[in-house]
């Protein structure tokens, strides 16, 4: 085992924790908004946006997340320039990135996850609590989100707590779009020094640490919810 | 637009100009990496939940260890690291039998690796399922005089397939979409041959949303199966709700 290269290379292990950590809050963020709106309506949308919303989570839960992020880097990627106008536009040295297409690609991969898990913990809600808020007079809008949307998540919290951590153990596939996330910094330190357990051991503590994270501020989330038994 | 439709259709086409036949033979080995290490998963996860339970607390403390690795770092490190390392471990070991080294087969080192993290998600899923069962059921057996094995194989695997199926289903959908990860070490399945076709036509967009949906297709087809052997699995049992 050799460790000397660390001196070396920490500041590129440092910016590829950095985008390791923003790949998934990105994707979890906005991923998260994504997947309340696909919830609410295969729960309670008409039958038509029920079936969109149906096969989007059909889609990208039957398909490898790899192919996805190729799908848009390679694909739509390729055909992205021939936009007219676009090379000149203000976004274009966001757009040409991979790390744009990783994140985009991930939201819309937890999307998919996540909304199934909304879905259930929708139905789990208690249906005298939802009847209550009616009584009460509360609109459609207030009721869900004083009343259905909070008491789903918090159903749902210990599993969202799952799906993160699936997500982080998902971001390295953005490595194969050119991303310098912790895994490629891993996979460039082993093109550099020919060391190849080192630096994917180094690496692998990162996301067990990040885990880690993720299950003490769930748990902390957890212990804010009052239950009574 | 016309002029792409056309054009698609020859892309895709079966046959040398187009790339669906490689497409196609990409899928079938994407299907048969898959079924392969599932079932060594299977017999890894049966031992591992069979270990876990058997109350030997040495036994039980290294498949914690290797339950818990597998499932807490990333697939994708899990796969080029368990690539490496079994690949050189393996040519080490035949160095000190003094035997030439080998070249280990792509096949079987994406089998090898997908089997092995199968066998730790497979040990949770049914070491679960083992617990669910009644254990009347089990003392039942024994009050008959069963040894070990008929045991198993009349009463607890029976027993706790109902109880495992949804868990392996699970297991199985995520096999298959893991199985596009070994296009990162070089071994051609459907990913990779989509990247070469996308990338010798710079048609990636078609290739990718084509391979996307032979994906898709494994899925609900496996769905529709997986349904169809739960029926099965399940006869006689009362239903609930």
């Amino acid at each position: 085992m050799n460790f000397s290269w660390i001196s070396s290379y920490w500041p590129l292990l440092l910016t590829g924790a950095w985008q390791t950590v923003s790949l998934l809050v990105i994707s979890v963020v906005f991923g998260f908004a994504i997947a309340i709106g696909l919830a609410f309506a295969q729960v309670s949308g008409g039958r038509l946006t029920r079936l969109l919303a149906r096969s989007y989570c059909t889609f990208f839960r039957g398909t490898p997340l790899l192919i996805q992020l190729w799908l848009l880097y390679y694909g739509v990627g390729s055909l992205l320039p021939m936009v007219p106008g676009i090379r000149q536009s203000l976004f274009w040295p966001i757009l040409r990135e991979g790390f744009f297409f990783a994140a985009v690609s991930f939201t819309l991969n937890y999307a998919a996850y996540e909304a199934e898990v909304l879905r259930g913990a929708l139905l789990a809600v208690p249906k005298g609590e939802l009847e209550a808020g009616r009584a009460f007079g509360l609109s459609p809008w207030k009721l869900v989100r004083r009343i259905w949307l909070p008491r789903a998540i918090r159903i749902a919290l210990p599993t969202i707590a799952g799906e993160i951590v699936m997500q982080l153990k998902a971001t390295p596939l953005a490595f194969t779009v050119t991303v310098m996330d912790l895994y490629a910094v891993a996979n460039k330190v082993r093109q550099d020094t020919l060391l190849v357990y080192e630096p994917l051991l180094v690496v692998t503590f990162f996301y067990l640490a990040l885990t880690a994270v993720i299950a003490r501020v769930f748990r902390g989330l957890e212990a804010q919810v009052p239950v009574r038994r | 637009m016309a002029t792409t439709q056309q054009g698609i259709l020859d892309l895709l086409s079966p046959y040398p100009p187009g790339w669906g036949g490689v497409l196609l033979t990409g899928a079938v080995s994407t299907v048969a990496i898959s079924a392969c290490a599932f079932a060594i998963g299977l017999l890894l996860g049966t031992g591992g939940a069979l270990g876990k339970l058997s109350g030997n607390r040495a036994l039980r403390l290294l498949l914690d260890l290797y339950t818990t690795t597998i499932r807490a770092v990333p697939e994708l490190i899990l796969i080029v690291g368990l690539y490496y390392a079994g690949t050189d471990g393996l040519n080490r070991l035949l160095a000190a039998l003094d035997l030439p080294p080998i070249n280990v087969n792509g096949f079987v080192a994406a089998v090898a690796v997908l089997g092995f993290v199968q066998g730790a998600y497979m040990t949770e899923v049914l070491r679960g399922a083992i617990l669910a069962i009644p254990i009347g059921q089990i003392d039942a057996a024994k009050a008959f005089g069963m040894g070990p094995m008929l045991r198993f194989r009349r009463v607890l695997l029976p027993a706790l397939l109902p109880n495992a199926l949804p868990g392996l289903a699970n297991l199985w959908m995520s096999v298959t979409k893991d199985s596009a990860l070994v296009a990162v070490v070089g071994y051609q399945e459907l990913a990779l041959a989509t990247r070469l076709a996308g990338a010798s036509t710079k048609h990636y967009f078609v290739f990718f949303l084509a391979s996307a949906l032979l994906y898709l297709a494994i899925t609900l087809v496996s769905n529709v199966a997986f349904k169809l052997i739960e029926a099965r699995v399940r006869r006689g049992q009362p239903r609930l709700a």
